[in-house]
């Protein structure tokens, strides 16, 4: 070959590459959502509900666009420039982070949409391999000897903190409050897990598909996702005696959506998912909805009834997340190497 | 020469002493071959198996989905910016490094070959520390209402760092050995600069310059460490083919996911192979390492 | 950069016919790097400096920093020695054996190089995993691989894999057969020629392959974060760690590990560069 069909066969392969990456959009507005691990499925339906939603309202064709990560990945994202318009994350820690760094998010977000912000919420449940061989029923049984628990890691996961704080909220109505013993009962907890991902999705991948560990503590829409991927008969689902009530927020981020100009219809995403038909979807993906009335009946006798402690009974997050996340706090210590 | 000798060598290598005895080659190469077998083939049939897991339809379907096409378009995007890029730096380095002595040479190119040996994680962290919300070019960036991170040219800088040395680390020696007589003499003959690189050393270096691009190109398109950090992860817009693997694998769609890393794969093997064929026609001269 | 460079550097270049361009090129270069390279990188050490001494202390060498680092280096070191010696064999069995598919051998040694590393993790992950093809042999034995420090060893191997193949090669390939001629005329054993002729004179080159496989292996993340099980203080990688703290809003943290591994990697590549001085200083003696 010579020089000159050499640099001729480059300049084509790069313009060929070019032109083929100028994708052609026809969409009018983009809407980008920034979510966390677990609801990939969910959004992937509601976007598919709300853009007609929208073209019968509006006659606009939308576009939606998802970024889905570790919750925790996904606020640093959105605080580092990530454009996102609305934030749909696993804990509202995430969110007041994005606010305090950015003021983009007004500091009272926490209460413009109903439910603090909820549309759906979900808790923490055990998934266990098929017929319970290590006989798992309840908080207790996960420190036993030989068994493994699998959970993301706190730091980097929203639902590994919710875990973190359904572990302690048994503990605590247990132990009557004796702070020695409930951290005694986390701390052998953690003892117990072999692997540490750094998301949700990463855990239940380990647990399902690597076949590591004995009990996942996870999400119950995940739990039950998981189920549903597999087909019964490889995991079943435990409910412990005590759980959390998570309350996943989202929220516009307002300084985004006015540079973007996509406040209005940001707006209706968000409380499009308070309707009926944002209700029904969530509740179909196994989310427990805000407001059962407007969710098929069907969907919600899926549920299991539990005794559930919430985020207030720590405080709420501007103090539990310190208190047990932060650097040098609670999980810092029972993580502490050669401990 | 024993009959036993399952392994013959090349003529030139009889010569008694320096053969060792059968039982020794043989075990020999089995261990190479296991070890290799253990590290190398092993996770690219592991690739091509799960990828195939669940029949060709759905492998197909795991491609031409506009989600994985569109990390295709993103991945190529990248790689025709940064290439050429780092080739016409490593032509310019490797002429003046090569061709001429200077002070500060040896520095300029343990410089040049830095970006090797720091994490791909650090070649991301330092353009969120630089365009981040709180980075130290973000008033200019935003006053310029530039998007960096988590777009089209945050993904391009940082495959272009990790990419830097390829195509300099593989003409500098190359250029240093054809040394500077052919170039003296074509001046000499009033032929001009540009004149001398395109017709005399270009052409000289050829081979080993395809092969910087080739192995500079794989990377571009494979990393992932450096591109997770500053992508965002919008599906269809910023996410690249590693990235979208990861998407897929995380959405407990393996058999999508090697499918897309099938193709990554199978780039890899065309890279060999045409490594392979240059290696060849290089003839003696070899490749370098790298 | 001007068009004419200054009068010290032009009486320090070799050939008297200065041939041009050096202005130009040279300038282009260092502005490249300076904008691409040496700029973003010189951002983690201001913003280090920005930090106090005490502050960065404890953040860089943290108990859980001090743990991840040991697994990087540690687990680099062994990965590097397994490379150095497998690398070795391999390069030996390339260069003095032929045996039927040695092409598509020669040729596979550089898969690690054009593998994404993402794809190299999850099927490292999937074939070491406990319900693995090569897991679950092991399983029974009580050897875990994945989601263990040992699993960052494999994956550290695959990526660092063809360094010492391909720095010992070539050396190899030009060895002078009549030095080992000679050695065995003189009584030497098999043994004996290879410890006491052969060795010392593929050493520097095995040993810069092994450099290069350890700086290699120190950074990796994309194939290690699959496989390893990511708990801290017992398989949770430096760079991994540097993620973490970035998912926590804790830029100084994370800057403050960056800086400790961006050091080491200067350290490193100093100590290649002065190997391969030493390569050459040998070959031309």
């Amino acid at each position: 070959m010579t020089r000159r069909k050499l640099i001729q066969g480059a300049t084509a392969g790069i313009l060929a590459t070019v032109l083929l990456a100028g994708p052609a959009l026809a969409a009018d507005r983009t809407l980008l959502n920034v979510s966390y691990d677990p609801t990939r499925e969910l959004y992937k339906e509601y976007n598919a509900a709300f853009i007609p939603h929208w073209k019968a309202e509006s006659g606009e064709d939308l576009t939606i666009r998802m970024s889905h990560g570790g919750s925790g990945k996904q606020a640093r994202s959105v605080i580092d420039g990530l454009g996102a318009d609305v934030v749909t994350l696993a804990l509202e820690a995430d969110i007041n982070a994005i606010a305090e760094a950015t003021g983009k998010i007004p500091a009272d977000w926490r209460g413009r949409l109903a439910n603090n912000n909820a549309p759906y919420t979900s808790t923490i449940v055990f998934l266990v391999r098929d017929g319970n061989p290590k006989g798992i029923q309840d908080w207790p049984d996960l420190i036993k000897d030989g068994v493994e628990v699998i959970t993301p890691n706190p730091k980097t996961s929203g639902g590994a903190r919710w875990n973190f704080l359904a572990a302690w909220g048994w503990a605590a109505k247990t132990f009557k409050g004796d702070e020695t013993k409930v951290s005694d009962y986390v701390s052998a907890l953690f003892k117990h897990v072999p692997v540490l991902d750094t998301g949700a999705r990463g855990s239940t991948i380990t647990f399902v598909e690597r076949g590591i560990g004995d009990v996942l503590l996870a999400w119950e829409n995940e739990a039950f996702l998981a189920l549903e991927e597999l087909g019964p008969g490889k995991v079943e689902i435990v409910v412990p005696s005590v759980s959390i009530k998570a309350e996943p927020p989202v929220a516009l981020v307002e300084g985004n959506a006015k540079t973007n100009g996509t406040e209005d219809v940001a707006r209706a995403y968000l409380e499009y998912l308070y309707g009926t038909e944002g209700q029904t979807i969530a509740a179909r993906h196994y989310y427990r909805p805000f407001k059962p009335e407007l969710a098929d009946p069907a969907d919600l006798k899926r549920f299991p009834d539990l005794s559930l402690v919430t985020i207030d009974d720590f405080g709420g997050w501007k103090v539990a997340q310190p208190r047990f996340f932060g650097d040098g706090g609670v999980f810092d210590q029972i993580f502490q190497p050669g401990k | 020469m024993t009959s036993l000798n399952i392994f013959p060598q090349s003529p030139a290598d009889i010569r008694p002493v320096l053969t060792d005895p059968p039982w020794a080659r043989t075990l020999l190469t089995g261990m190479a071959l296991a070890f290799l077998g253990l590290f190398l083939f092993l996770p690219l049939v592991a690739v091509f198996g799960e990828a195939l897991a669940k029949g060709l339809g759905a492998y197909v379907s795991a491609i031409v989905e506009p989600d994985a096409l569109a990390a295709v378009r993103l991945t190529l995007l990248a790689a025709a910016i940064a290439v050429p890029l780092n080739l016409v730096f490593g032509v310019a380095a490797a002429w003046a490094i090569a061709k001429f002595r200077f002070p500060g040479r040896g520095l300029l190119i343990s410089l040049i070959e830095l970006p090797f040996s720091v994490s791909p994680v650090i070649s991301g962290l330092i353009y969120v520390l630089m365009f981040g919300a709180q980075g130290w070019l973000a008033p200019v960036t935003q006053s310029l209402g530039l998007q960096i991170l988590f777009a089209v040219p945050g993904i391009v800088l940082a495959t272009l760092f990790v990419t830097f040395p390829f195509v300099a680390r593989e003409l500098i020696p190359l250029m240093e050995e054809q040394g500077t007589d052919e170039e003296q003499a074509a001046m000499m003959l009033g032929a001009s600069g540009w004149r001398i690189l395109f017709w005399i050393t270009l052409p000289n270096v050829r081979w080993g310059l395809l092969y910087g691009v080739l192995l500079c190109n794989a990377r571009a398109m494979g990393e992932f460490g450096a591109v997770s950090v500053v992508s965002g992860h919008i599906r269809g817009l910023t996410n690249t083919m590693p990235l979208h693997v990861e998407i897929l694998y995380n959405e407990y769609n393996f058999a999508a996911a090697f499918a897309v890393a099938s193709l990554l794969a199978g780039l890899a093997l065309v890279t060999l192979a045409a490594k392979s064929a240059l290696e060849w026609r290089m003839g003696c001269h070899g490749a370098s390492t790298h | 950069m001007s068009e004419k460079p200054p009068l010290a550097w032009k009486l320090q270049i070799r050939s008297p016919g200065v041939l041009p361009g050096f202005g130009p090129a040279l300038g282009f270069t260092l502005l490249y790097l300076g904008l691409i390279v040496l700029i973003p990188l010189a951002g983690v050490f201001m913003k280090t400096a920005g930090m106090a001494w005490d502050d960065f202390l404890g953040k860089a060498f943290s108990p859980r920093a001090l743990a991840a680092y040991r697994l990087s280096f540690g687990g680099a070191l062994i990965a590097a020695t397994i490379n150095a010696l497998a690398g070795v064999l391999v390069a030996w069995v390339l260069v003095r054996y032929r045996f039927p598919g040695k092409k598509v051998v020669e040729a596979a040694v550089d898969l690690p190089f054009a593998l994404p590393t993402a794809v190299a993790g999850i099927a490292l992950t999937a074939i070491y995993a406990p319900n693995g093809w090569i897991g679950s042999l092991l399983a029974p034995l009580g050897l875990k691989v994945a989601f263990t420090p040992l699993g960052v060893v494999v994956a550290m191997v695959f990526v660092g894999l063809p360094f010492v193949v391909r720095t010992v090669e070539p050396v190899l390939r030009d060895f002078e057969t009549e030095v080992e001629e000679a050695a065995h005329s003189l009584g030497a054993g098999r043994g004996q020629i290879f410890w006491r002729v052969i060795l010392p004179g593929i050493l520097p080159a095995m040993l810069t392959g092994y450099a290069l496989a350890f700086a290699r292996a120190l950074g990796e993340y994309g194939s290690v974060i699959f496989i390893a099980g990511n708990m801290p203080g017992v398989s949770e990688i430096a760079p991994l760690l540097i993620i973490i703290q970035l998912e926590q809003y804790d830029y100084a943290g994370a800057t403050a590990i960056a800086s400790v591994m961006l050091v080491a990697a200067f350290l490193l590549l100093i100590l290649i560069n002065s190997l391969q001085a030493w390569r050459r200083s040998r070959h031309e003696a």
